[in-house]
């Protein structure tokens, strides 16, 4: 640190032509060569020290007999991972985690679309519409399932109450393997819509209204407009929020932790809480990382898959 | 000019979409009605009229007398604060030196770095929280709220936002600073940074969201009852309540974690909805 104070220092006392006249590179002088790096260091070690690292580390750990963080271990080929791959509780969670991304993604996206497309026009009633819709994303996951485990309850809970009054008979909906999953979609929804609406109102304020305008004037009806201008229009907003959408359809299961623990019967087990699972529940560090690592792999395709559609959607700039 | 048929089609398709727009509405806010009637009502224990969201009674602030007996509410909110504001101002600082370098500065492998920040975005933290925890435990971090913090410390999010931040400020004014004959870090404290304050405020408003309602990383790093976050102490302390199926407890509880941010949501509205909608502008 010393060095860099040092370096510092030396930039400081540069005469000023030199910093302004001469080309970037040459006109800091020696000491500005490093300037750069200097700044970035920060930020790389901590990158560092918690992404880069850890990824390696968890290639290495699911590549090893070490079933705990003290242990040795010997290299033990796949041997996790055909560990895992024969483990019907990982290939459940996957599954799970397949139809959780497509159960939540798909209708969240639809709902924050339609939320967006009603309240475009900012008047007084559609900001606070507005504030209603993205009130769930301010609260944290937990406390969202802290409530809706009441709302699922069975008999006496909200929905139940609710349902109650138009006929319908109570239900075990989170005790039930065949509903479990889909009300834990549910509260995604609820909790994520609101979310993807503001980004879709952010696309909605670029788009000029220019073309929807012409179009109505060359005797297109609304349908025609949204569907032949507004949506292609809206194009890389939509991509964009697939990808954050199926990012958090990964990356959170508190929901899961708290409300169900993946059960009954496994059927709302997810990757990511079946990791948390092995390496806090069962201490096994190699099921675990092997978990980490396809699960990496996953997340890995599906921003190289975005950033080649956005790409192509999109000027990409630098 | 069209006939009045399908004026009145249109007329009908307006009523059906403000219906349905009132019943999402009606469902959306529903279950932050009965977090708000529940926690008020009293002799919170069951009844078959605990899902109903009419606030047919005398309120009551027992519930609230109760969760703060029973629960360590102002440690954890401590905590909570310690964390998201310790992880912010790490953050910032990091963000902007990166930030300035990848906007303002030519050097060798500055594209390299570039998808080096960029592979962040890919290997969310959340993920590597097995192989995170084994670091932290080697680096004699665990059960730190320095622990819960330190994988945030470095953002490719928010380098790349106050990259996009700083390349909209004008070049001028930082040329007639260094004509002035400031060096990189007046220019950068004085000119960049003042300029760059609606990224600033996004970013943290974002940041303080995230941390603030983060669970699963904290539930892993922390096991000192004495250094529990809010949203752990709202797990813990929920499932003992629902054991005793005290729901009014449950949603006194709740609303006690969740109120911290409506209040400051209410109060800077138009810049919350501005700052998340920025988050997504890379």
């Amino acid at each position: 640190m010393a060095d860099a104070q040092n370096i510092l220092a030396k930039s400081r006392k540069l005469p000023v032509n030199q910093l302004t006249l001469q080309a970037p590179s040459r006109r800091r002088g020696r000491a500005g060569i490093w300037l750069p790096y200097l700044l970035l260091l920060p930020s790389l070690v901590f990158l560092t020290l918690f992404t880069y690292w850890p990824f390696l580390q968890a290639i290495i750990s699911s590549l090893s007999t070490r079933r705990r963080v003290h242990d040795v271990g010997e290299f033990a080929g796949l041997e996790n991972y055909r560990r895992i791959f024969s483990d019907t509780e990982f290939t459940t969670a996957a599954l799970n985690n397949v139809l959780y991304a497509i159960g939540t993604t798909g209708p969240s996206i639809a709902l924050a679309l339609v939320l967006a497309l009603s309240l475009r026009n900012s008047s007084r009633l559609n900001s606070l519409l507005r504030s209603v819709f993205f009130f769930p994303t301010l609260i944290p996951l937990v406390a969202a399932s802290a409530v809706f485990i009441f709302v699922f309850m069975p008999d006496i809970g909200l929905l139940d109450y609710y349902l109650a009054k138009l006929g319908v008979s109570s239900r075990n909906w989170l005790g039930n393997p065949n509903t479990a999953l889909a009300s834990l979609i549910v509260l995604t929804i609820w909790k994520n819509a609101g979310y993807y609406m503001l980004f879709f109102l952010a696309g909605l304020q670029g788009i000029s209204q220019d073309a929807e305008e012409a179009a109505i004037i060359e005797g297109a009806n609304r349908w025609q407009v949204l569907r032949y201008v507004t949506l292609p229009l809206l194009g890389p907003t939509i991509a964009f929020v697939v990808v954050i959408a199926l990012i958090a359809s990964i990356t959170q299961v508190d929901h899961v932790i708290v409300m169900t623990q993946g059960g009954p019967n496994n059927s709302t087990s997810l990757l990511l809480q079946y990791i948390f699972r092995q390496a806090h529940e069962n201490y096994d560090l190699g099921k675990a990382t092997a978990a980490t690592v396809v699960t990496l792999a996953v997340l890995l395709c599906i921003s190289v898959l975005s950033m080649r559609t956005m790409e192509r959607n999109v000027h990409y700039e630098n | 000019m069209k006939t009045s048929a399908p004026l009145s089609f249109r007329k009908i398709t307006r009523a059906l979409i403000l219906a349905i727009l009132g019943g999402l509405v009606l469902v959306w806010a529903s279950p932050f009605l009965w977090m708000a009637v529940a926690s008020f009502r009293p002799g919170g224990f069951g009844g078959l009229n605990m899902a109903s969201l009419m606030p047919d009674f005398e309120p009551t602030m027992e519930n609230f007398d109760y969760a703060l007996e029973d629960g360590d509410f102002p440690l954890w909110y401590m905590n909570s604060i310690i964390l998201v504001s310790g992880t912010l101002v790490v953050q910032l600082v990091t963000i902007s030196l990166a930030g300035y370098a990848f906007a303002r500065l030519q050097f060798r492998g500055k594209e390299f770095f570039f998808y080096m920040f960029l592979l962040q975005l890919m290997l969310v933290p959340p993920i590597l929280i097995v192989p995170n925890l084994t670091t932290l435990v080697q680096l004699g971090m665990y059960d730190t709220l320095v622990g819960v913090m330190a994988p945030y410390w470095g953002s490719a999010f928010g380098t790349f936002m106050m990259r996009q931040v700083f390349r909209t400020i004008p070049k001028d004014f930082e040329e007639a600073a260094i004509i002035d004959g400031c060096s990189w870090w007046q220019v950068l404290w004085h000119v960049l940074l003042p300029l760059a304050k609606p990224g600033l405020i996004a970013f943290s408003i974002v940041s303080v969201v995230y941390h603030w309602n983060e669970f699963l990383w904290p539930l892993m790093v922390i096991s000192d009852p004495s250094k529990q976050v809010l949203t752990v102490g709202l797990v813990s302390f929920a499932l003992g309540a629902e054991g005793a199926s005290d729901w009014g407890l449950i949603a006194a509880g709740t609303l006690l974690v969740a109120a911290p941010l409506f209040i400051v949501f209410v109060m800077f509205q138009r810049q919350f909805v501005n700052s998340f909608m920025f988050s997504g502008v890379k």
